[in-house]
């Protein structure tokens, strides 16, 4: 029984890391109906930049909350700058191309920036400084809850409702869901569709930054290839919960987690990465809008 | 004009190469010395010079000087396979020194087998290299016999009785010392608890641990690399597990430490040999690598040296410098005093000889024991 309650724990905190980075393709595709693939690698990017900030600066000697705060707006202002220049130089001239086109670039973009990395980073593997220290908030017998968790939950969670509050109760969430059901007539309602996608690369990439100092912190070990399968499987989160949901994309990054702590424990860790596609292929059979998506109708 | 300096690029290295100088003997080397594995192959092309420098400087083999030609393998196979065409067809070696990575001199080891040029390799522990052929030799141990050390040192000196093994499916080597671990510990009258996987690139372990944790083990066995075993030991101190961890050379990088932190400290280690040995064939051959790079070798680099000393030992007894006379001599290389131990070569042309167990002490290798085949 406590093994249980330490695999649900274990798979709530994998899972809520999965849900900052699927909110990031949530909001792209909620506004673009496009996937933005280069997501994972903006994250990566963010990780790395949270790296050398920290050694520039060499305040890895003093872990602590304005450490963390430092390094997380470090790490927000690069990804989101680097959002903007995908944006700008990838999909931007391509918005009026098909869909596919942009599925490829994206593809493209993810590739350069991988590959880009190593060329920049170096292949080998680099480690992440030590931003906080991790404590035991409680435990019950041999089940322990640490600080990490908490924070990364937590951290997720209130992502989640800022960007709920953000699209539904401001102005530019207002403009945003108008860009997001048809871009051409917000633009002749006075829109300007082109800053309101900027805005939403922004916003998403910020939030890849976050993720990846927090992933950072509880998994020392960054690489430039580190966004890959990370990448892929917040993907398959936001596609479980209903792509373009946010509150899908973390229920969907919970179930991800926590499935695939329990087909590690109960089955094997050869499953592990086969279990998130497992997921993919039966929601897309049995409910291709996802848990919380709507079915929308494709007008011909 | 511009053709004829054309035609002179073209032909130069041509003439330069095909000048075979009397009194010099050329051997061949591939290493990694760049790509993602570069600090493999450099320390081993810095033992190999070391080694062949003190040899010239001593008045060379057979009168004659010798010469190494180093080619970058880049890491990758086919860049070893043909760097090593290169050195047999257009270089004329008489030998070959392999590069560091199993899958590169499975690659690499064909061509000198069927060309009978001499392959030696410092490094590939895989048991299937050897097969190739009876010209590939090595002067390392094999993957299973680091199983085995780690076997016989956690029942006769660690004194567990129930260890769980977590190991990198993904991964040949690490498959290999985990079935030879289990086998040899079961036969010493030990328990295997638990027999988990991961995969290499896999970050979050805590599933496999929190399972480990529930059959209360009195140590673990991770044959992995380092980048993964340091974040295993992390997540396993996190989780309460307190017992010692156990590895192979795997785990032998700078970085191990830095990933795992305080949890990686005090865990176990086989490896090829250690700095601290009073052996004056290790202090020496510590002292003249620090003199001429400013580094303390690791075991990469000294596994270079007796690699380039066993096979000049060998060209100096051969009658003459034909592939197969060569060939035969290094076949019989017996109680070669190497930096890395007393290295023997057996009817399989691998070396048969004692690893030395590491204990992790801060950024440090703490020499605990040697284990004998």
């Amino acid at each position: 029984m406590q093994d249980f309650i330490q695999h649900i724990i274990n798979g709530i905190s994998l899972g809520s890391i999965y849900a900052l980075i699927a909110l990031g393709y949530t909001m792209v595709y909620g506004i673009l109906k496009m996937i933005n693939f280069a997501h994972s690698d903006v994250y990566m990017v963010g990780a790395f930049a949270a790296y050398y900030v920290a050694r520039f600066f060499g305040i890895e000697a003093n872990p602590g909350l304005p450490t963390l705060i430092t390094l997380l707006v470090a790490s927000m202002v690069v990804c989101s700058l680097l959002g903007l220049a995908i944006e700008r130089l990838a999909y931007r001239p391509l918005r009026s191309s098909p869909k596919l086109n942009i599925l490829i670039t994206a593809i493209g973009v993810s590739l350069f920036l991988e590959y880009g990395g190593q060329v920049v980073f170096g292949a080998d593997p680099k480690v992440f400084p030590e931003v906080m220290k991790d404590f035991v908030l409680f435990n019950i017998g041999s089940v322990e809850l640490k600080s990490f968790d908490v924070t990364v939950l937590v951290v997720s969670l209130i992502a989640m409702l800022g960007l709920q509050f953000l699209i539904h109760k401001t102005k530019i969430g207002k403009a945003m869901r108008a860009v997001s059901s048809n871009a051409s007539v917000a633009s002749l309602l006075g829109m300007n569709p082109d800053r309101i996608i900027a805005f939403t690369f922004i916003v998403g990439s910020a939030l890849a930054g976050v993720g990846s100092v927090l992933v950072g912190m509880k998994y020392p070990k960054i690489d430039p290839l580190m966004g890959m399968m990370i990448g892929l499987k917040a993907f398959v989160a936001a596609v479980l919960g209903g792509i373009g949901n946010v509150g899908g994309a973390v229920l969907g990054a919970l179930i991800m987690g926590l499935s695939e702590e329990m087909v590690v424990a109960y089955i094997s860790s050869t499953y592990r990465d086969a279990l998130a596609f497992g997921i993919l292929i039966v929601i897309l059979i049995f409910k291709p809008a996802g848990l919380l998506g709507k079915y929308t109708v494709e007008k011909v | 004009m511009k053709r004829l300096l054309l035609a002179l690029v073209l032909v130069l290295p041509l003439l330069t190469s095909c000048t075979k100088k009397e009194n010099e003997i050329v051997i061949g080397e591939y290493d990694s010395l760049t790509g993602s594995d570069a600090t493999f192959g450099l320390s081993t092309n810095k033992g190999v010079r070391l080694a062949i420098d003190e040899i010239n400087a001593a008045g060379g083999v057979k009168g004659k000087k010798i010469t190494v030609i180093t080619l970058d393998d880049q890491g990758k196979n086919e860049e070893a396979a043909s760097a090593t065409t290169r050195l047999i067809t257009q270089n004329n070696v008489v030998a070959i020194l392999g590069g560091v990575a199993s899958g590169r001199s499975k690659a690499a080891a064909p061509i000198a087998q069927s060309h009978k040029v001499p392959f030696v390799s410092p490094a590939s522990t895989n048991p299937d290299v050897t097969k190739i052929g009876d010209y590939v030799f090595r002067v390392c141990f094999i993957d299973p016999f680091q199983g085995l050390v780690m076997a016989k040192f956690a029942s006769e000196n660690l004194k567990l009785k129930k260890v769980a093994i977590l190991r990198d499916v993904k991964n040949d080597y690490s498959v290999g010392l985990a079935d030879v671990f289990n086998e040899e510990f079961k036969k010493r009258g030990g328990e295997i608890v638990a027999d988990l996987s991961y995969q290499a690139g896999d970050i979050d372990f805590k599933a496999q641990l929190t399972q480990i944790r529930s059959k209360n083990p009195d140590g673990i066995y991770v044959p992995g690399y380092y980048t993964e075993v340091g974040l295993i030991a992390q997540q396993a101190r996190q989780l309460g597990l307190k017992v010692p961890m156990m590895g192979g050379d795997g785990w032998d990088s700078d970085k191990l430490y830095e990933i795992g932190k305080d949890a990686i400290n005090g865990n176990y280690y086989s490896n090829h040999y250690t700095t601290e040995s009073t052996d004056p064939v290790v202090t020496e051959f510590i002292k003249k690598f620090k003199a001429k790079y400013n580094e303390t070798p690791d075991a990469l680099a000294a596994l270079g040296y007796d690699a380039a000393k066993i096979l000049v030992a060998a060209i100096e007894r051969a009658p003459d410098l034909s592939g197969k006379a060569i060939r035969d001599e290094l076949a019989k290389t017996k109680d070669f005093a190497g930096v890395t131990g007393k290295i023997s070569l057996n009817e399989n042309r691998d070396a048969v000889k004692s690893a030395v167990i590491i204990q992790v002490d801060k950024n440090n290798r703490k020499f605990v024991t040697t284990v004998n085949p």
